[in-house]
């Protein structure tokens, strides 16, 4: 692995994590931290074996998904089933991801962490003004 | 009639079904029947984390069915039945007043021929749904509500575009 060896893998619905991804790309250029995966046509055994795969292929032991009740939050939570040094992000978000991307100083589960709390403390309503 | 949706989904419980599905039905209990799941108690509370607060997850071997559905079916709230494979929906049919079924979610595999981008059938799954249909329930194959449903003739005469 090199140093631009993908740090976490990005899995969801649709274009969703190649969507992301390209966003990481667009505004930090560090998009190679992240491998999207998408899956279309897979059954959930099909997911979980995609993203085993992925993370083999990748040595990544983070996954940020999409939806916390969704096919690839599911299957990733099997995968992290026997693997303690392994995070998951669910309802992942751009916030989270660019948090993720410039936390290269620290361990790669803190980094989730802290990811994670980025994303959620992101979130803001606003209300118009008259 | 309070089990809404009787479907067939590899995926069982996820996007599609909590979101896709389960808002337009205003769903606030799924029944999934799965021989597996009933029987783990991991799985089981993998899937209870997996839906959202305010609706409850049921788990039943498929051959509890007989003595299962009619709870559910009493209960005022809408609901949503899944099964993984045709086999098991195939054991619910047989326990009785099922009107319509769903084929929601059968993915690639490989004895499967695939039929629409969310359908992969072997021959005996086919086979399994045409006695689904002969026992009375309309099958028709939809991913989400705004799809439009493929009746089965249609579904099992379909070549998806490679």
């Amino acid at each position: 692995m090199t140093n631009n060896a993908p740090r976490a893998i990005v899995a969801g619905h649709g274009e969703f994590a190649a969507g992301l991804v390209s966003a990481v790309e667009v505004i930090t250029g560090r998009g190679h931290l992240f491998q999207p995966v998408a899956v279309p046509e897979l059954s959930a055994a099909g997911i979980e074996e995609l993203l085993r795969d992925t993370m083999r292929r990748t040595g990544a032991r983070v996954l940020f998904t999409d939806l916390q009740a969704g096919s690839c939050t599911m299957a990733a939570r099997r995968v992290l089933r026997g693997m303690p040094d392994a995070v998951l992000v669910s309802g992942a978000n751009l916030p989270a991801l660019l948090d993720f991307a410039f936390a290269d100083d620290m361990p790669v589960a803190t980094a989730a962490q802290h990811a994670a709390e980025r994303g959620r403390a992101a979130i803001q309503s606003v209300e118009g003004a008259p | 009639m309070t089990l809404a949706l009787y479907r067939i989904d590899d995926r069982l419980i996820h996007g599609q079904v909590v979101l896709g599905w389960g808002q337009p039905l205003d769903a606030a209990f799924i029944v999934l029947v799965d021989d597996a799941i009933a029987g783990s108690e991991w799985e089981r509370e993998l899937y209870r984390m997996a839906v959202p607060p305010g609706m409850a997850v049921f788990f039943h071997a498929a051959a509890e069915c007989p003595a299962v559905l009619a709870r559910y079916r009493a209960d005022p709230r809408p609901g949503i039945l899944l099964t993984a494979g045709v086999a098991a929906m195939r054991a619910v049919v047989d326990a009785g007043g099922v009107s319509a079924v769903n084929v929601g979610g059968i993915h690639h595999r490989a004895d499967r021929r695939q039929r629409l981008r969310y359908v992969f059938l072997s021959p005996a799954e086919e086979q399994e749904l045409r006695e689904i249909a002969a026992r009375g329930p309309v099958v028709t194959a939809q991913d989400v509500p705004s799809a439009r449903p493929v009746p089965l003739d249609e579904l099992l005469h379909l070549e998806a575009a490679s």
